[in-house]
């Protein structure tokens, strides 16, 4: 930086102009990852410290108090050594001084300034709009005003058919005042829904004792000292003791205009939240990028990260805009709307009109890709068509199924918003990790928590297996509204970078990086050395990237991998010795029955792979269990890893009447050409030999069913947290050609997939198609897949029970006490 | 295990335990204690923390965790256990009972409660031992 400041050693000040969200979100993400980089300075126009807009409209309805929805009270400000001046209005910027003035006279000097002065309500121009009793529907003033209102007034009017209008009207409805919402065009909230979602939404709000005026404009407002009634074009008036002005809003720019910042409809910012003036940063509902202003908070929170990334001097992330989604909250209409919903020539649509019920869905499809939704009645899977959306996923595969919602979520995952909120609070949410939905709440908004990660990391809900992902989201956006962050679309691998999966790979194929701390250092990783959640997904890149070339690091390893057993609750381990195809001998038998006994082996069982797991094991026995195995001729059976596990199969021809082709030979082939192979997660497979499928082939990462004329080879199954059926990936003829597809269809996986993404969770964001093309189509790339595979296996088919269990091996202390105290 | 005689603990009651090179950047080792394991853990600047090794969470093992800066996360489930003073790291809520431990010319010491004899080592110690160093505790 050029800045004399930033070189002289005292710290560089920081003055923010604005206390919502967006801004003292940014400055929580600053503080996060540069807690002392700046003296910082806030200036607030109004008298309190940070509050959730978002939920004005629940304190309106009366369903929350304003205690409820403060973010950030003056301690937080005190606390980060933050100055506050609230109830000052800056009314002046010096750009050449460096300094902002407020309207009492008080004057701050920055290095950076970050404006954030939000937007204000659009008043129309017409007469009458400065009678007593003419409201907006911004802040905590004005739903004091209405509450006041309404205890001593009976008739509201409220101009504006859009998200606030109607949360504006049902929040006084709810006051008990008799509410007629005034729309200028046939269909509320137009910007949101289609004419029949507009349709639905007007009657169930009719029935819920709301008035309209629509389409009809509002010509006057009429009374002399108060608010008398209002008339409109069409000559008619309507009584109305107070008026609620909620037409839309505007960005609030002059300040900035009048420093001689350049504005159009808003402060014009770059990728990186900055003005025309590099100094001067602007965010939130002021700021224009790239043509777009924004008045929902999830893009504005994806700002504040990018905005206080840059402050921190970590530039590698841009602001490149956000989708929006749209909920309206008005208890008991479950409504949600996302991008395009209207739809053009290019464009088809798939709708879901179920009068019954009162639901209706639409989405809007082109190119095989969701461009936009909206759901009446039953929003459950919003979240779900919006992620798909984000993605850009090629929704082709499962078009068919798709209005019918997430048919892969587990039965634990299902529940509609209103069976979250019909839920007694003591209701398991997470079965892993034992929370309850009342937990999840108090967490929410004890801790002000907006993401699913924050909750994660707060309660644990949903972070082991995720089956209750869908649950939590939804709790989390019937708790903080509608307008709750969205697990962002690219996500870094974790908190220690903003890089995602995608770029980290890529920097290690294009760059030549070989080692973790070249990794670290080139993409400036935030921690020294990364964290357990990104050293084994480094680990697994490069090792998958360089072959042969790079030595695997053992301390980026999880537990399990690198002591090549399971850890188990108590800290001993279970070992499961390969059985190829699942075919054993007594030999085999009897070496298990002897380490078992000689080392005091508690449990013995039979997994569902068809293997033989020995739990309880000392980590110290460990070599030696293995010496005993390894004298029997067995290998790891790498149940521990992020690698093939089993290959289960059924008899097959062999012994079965009804056995088509050799299920056992096959599967005994197949595992001897893959075992060892380090993948993103554990990868399983299954041969059956023949349609009966008794070797459950079809919840398999590679399945194979023998057919009498070949085999059938599927993909993406899987039988854990969500049951997925595999997808028929083609048919093939000759036993060399289910090696040749399997070794090309393990590779893509490996090449492509992200670190802990099963081939289910894969296959559902690249598209069965991707693999099709690559494995199936194109001949020459299956080949090569297959070769590079067989040349990955040269380097990966060690025993790593025989290496550890060797008694010169390096590591061999590490099953050892460093020392024994008496 | 070999004992040989410079094993003795000293007058403060350190115990020697064996030498910085046992342990591996950004590993563990555990020594075994009549009263359970006490994890000792080497960072990537060779800075050495021993804590007992047992999560505050469900007693998991913090020895077969991972190790990243002067952190250490769980291998059960995941907590992240600060190194110098044993707490876990927000938002979980938790604290590990640390030890003092120093390194002095390569050799480790640990004070433990109960003023022990002495301690029988893994790998035998050929390095003398200087009589004064930088103190960790």
């Amino acid at each position: 930086m050029p800045d004399a400041a930033f070189d002289d050693g005292a710290k560089p000040r920081l003055v923010m102009i604005g206390n919502g969200m967006a801004g003292v979100r940014t400055l929580e993400e600053l503080l996060k990852i540069a807690p002392d980089l700046y003296d910082i300075t806030v200036f607030g126009s109004e008298p309190h410290g940070n509050y959730n807009r978002i939920l004005l409209s629940p304190v309106l309805a009366g369903e929350k108090t304003i205690d409820e929805i403060m973010l950030n009270g003056t301690d937080w400000y005190a606390e980060n050594g933050i100055v506050l001046h609230t109830g000052k209005t800056v009314t002046k910027i010096d750009r050449k001084a460096r300094r902002v003035i407020a309207d009492d006279g008080t004057e701050a000097a920055y290095d950076r300034l970050l404006i954030a002065t939000g937007s204000a309500p659009l008043i129309l121009p017409i007469p009458g709009v400065d009678l007593t009793g003419v409201i907006t529907f911004r802040d905590i003033h004005d739903v004091d005003r209405m509450i006041d209102a309404a205890q001593t007034h009976k008739t509201a009017v409220v101009i504006g058919g859009g998200l606030l209008g109607l949360e504006a009207a049902n929040g006084l409805m709810k006051q008990g005042m008799n509410v007629t919402v005034v729309h200028l065009t046939e269909t509320l909230m137009e910007r949101q829904l289609d004419r029949e979602a507009g349709l639905l939404l007007r009657k169930s709000l009719e029935e819920k004792g709301m008035a309209f005026k629509m389409p009809a404009e509002t010509e006057a407002i009429l009374g002399d000292a108060r608010v008398r009634a209002v008339r409109f074009k069409d000559g008619t008036e309507a009584a109305a003791d107070i008026v609620v002005m909620a037409i839309g809003i505007r960005p609030n720019i002059e300040l900035a205009k009048n420093a001689g910042i350049h504005c159009e409809r808003g402060i014009v910012v770059n990728d990186h939240l900055q003005t025309y003036d590099p100094a001067v940063y602007a965010i939130g509902e002021c700021v224009q990028h790239r043509k777009q202003t924004y008045g929902l908070v999830a893009p504005l929170f994806e700002q504040s990260k990018v905005c206080a990334n840059h402050l921190a001097e970590f530039s590698s992330t841009l602001y490149l805009g956000s989708t929006t989604s749209t909920k309206l909250k008005v208890t008991g209409i479950d409504l949600f709307s996302a991008g395009d919903f209207t739809g053009d020539d290019t464009t088809e649509e798939i709708v879901l009109r179920d009068p019954g019920q009162n639901t209706y869905k639409k989405l809007i499809l082109k190119d095989g890709r969701i461009k936009g939704a909206v759901l009446y009645g039953d929003t459950m899977d919003g979240a779900w068509y919006f992620q798909l959306m984000r993605d850009g996923t090629d929704v082709s595969d499962f078009r068919s199924r798709l209005m019918f919602g997430r048919a892969h979520l587990g039965d634990s995952g299902h529940g509609a918003d209103d069976q979250t909120a019909a839920m007694d609070d003591s209701t398991e949410i997470c079965g892993c990790n034992g929370v309850c939905k009342g937990e999840i709440v108090k967490a929410i908004t004890g801790q002000k928590l907006f993401t699913l990660d924050a909750v994660r990391a707060h309660t644990k809900a949903s972070s082991s297996c995720g089956s209750c992902t869908g649950l939590v989201e939804q709790i989390l956006a019937s708790t903080v509204g509608g307008d709750y962050a969205p697990t962002p679309k690219e996500k870094p691998v974790c908190a220690c970078t903003d890089y995602t999966h995608d770029e980290v790979r890529r920097a290690i194929r294009e760059q030549n990086l070989k080692s973790i701390p070249v990794v670290l250092d080139y993409l400036n990783w935030k921690t020294p050395d990364g964290c357990a959640a990104c050293r084994p997904a480094l680990n697994y890149y490069l090792l998958c990237q360089w072959p042969g070339a790079y030595t695997d690091d053992r301390q980026s390893r999880f537990t399990n991998e690198r002591v090549h057993a399971n850890i188990q609750k108590d800290g001993t381990y279970s070992v499961v010795p390969r059985m190829w195809g699942g075919i054993t001998s007594p030999k085999e038998l009897r070496a298990i029955a002897d380490v078992a006994e000689q080392f005091d082996i508690p449990t013995v069982k039979v997994t569902g792979g068809q293997r033989i797991d020995l739990l309880g094991v000392k980590k110290e026995d460990l070599p030696a269990v293995w010496a005993g195995l390894n004298k029997a001729g067995m290998v790891s059976g790498h149940a521990y890893g992020k690698a093939l596990r089993t290959v289960k199969t059924c008899v097959g021809s062999d012994w079965c009447r009804f056995g088509v082709q050799d299920s056992t030979g096959m599967g005994i082939d197949l595992e001897k050409m893959s075992w060892g192979s380090w993948m993103p997660h554990k990868f399983k497979m299954a041969v059956s030999g023949c349609p009966r499928n008794c070797a459950e082939a079809t919840i398999k990462d590679f399945g194979v069913v023998a057919v009498e004329s070949g085999w059938e080879l599927h993909v993406g199954g899987n039988g854990g947290v969500k049951v997925r059926a595999t997808q028929l990936l083609c048919k093939v003829a000759t036993p060399e050609e289910v090696k040749e597809y399997c070794g090309a269809f393990i590779q893509l996986y490996r090449e492509d997939a992200h670190y802990l993404e099963r081939t289910a969770p894969w296959i559902e964001r690249v598209g069965l198609g991707l693999v099709k093309r690559k494995v199936v189509e194109d001949a020459e790339s299956r080949k090569a897949l297959h070769a590079r595979f067989l040349e990955s296996q040269k380097y990966a088919q060690r025993d790593p029970w025989a290496e550890e269990a060797h008694p010169k091996s390096a590591n061999a202390p590490a099953y050892r006490p460093l020392a024994t105290v008496e | 295990m070999t004992r040989t005689d410079n094993n003795k603990r000293d007058d403060d009651g350190w115990l020697r335990i064996g030498a910085l090179r046992d342990i591996p950047v950004l590993g563990s080792r555990v020594v075994e204690t009549p009263n359970g394991n006490i994890a000792v853990f080497r960072n990537r600047r060779d800075e050495i923390f021993a804590l007992r090794d047992e999560c505050p969470h469900k007693k998991g093992p913090l020895s077969q965790g991972i190790v990243h800066g002067t952190r250490v996360t769980c291998p059960l489930h995941n907590w992240v256990i600060q190194l110098e003073d044993g707490n876990a790291v927000a938002p979980d809520v938790g604290c590990v009972r640390t030890y003092p431990v120093r390194l002095i010319d390569g050799i480790l010491y640990l004070r433990v409660a109960g003023r022990p004899a002495a301690a029988s080592l893994d790998t035998p110690l050929d390095t003398p031992v200087a009589a004064h160093a930088q103190t960790r505790a």
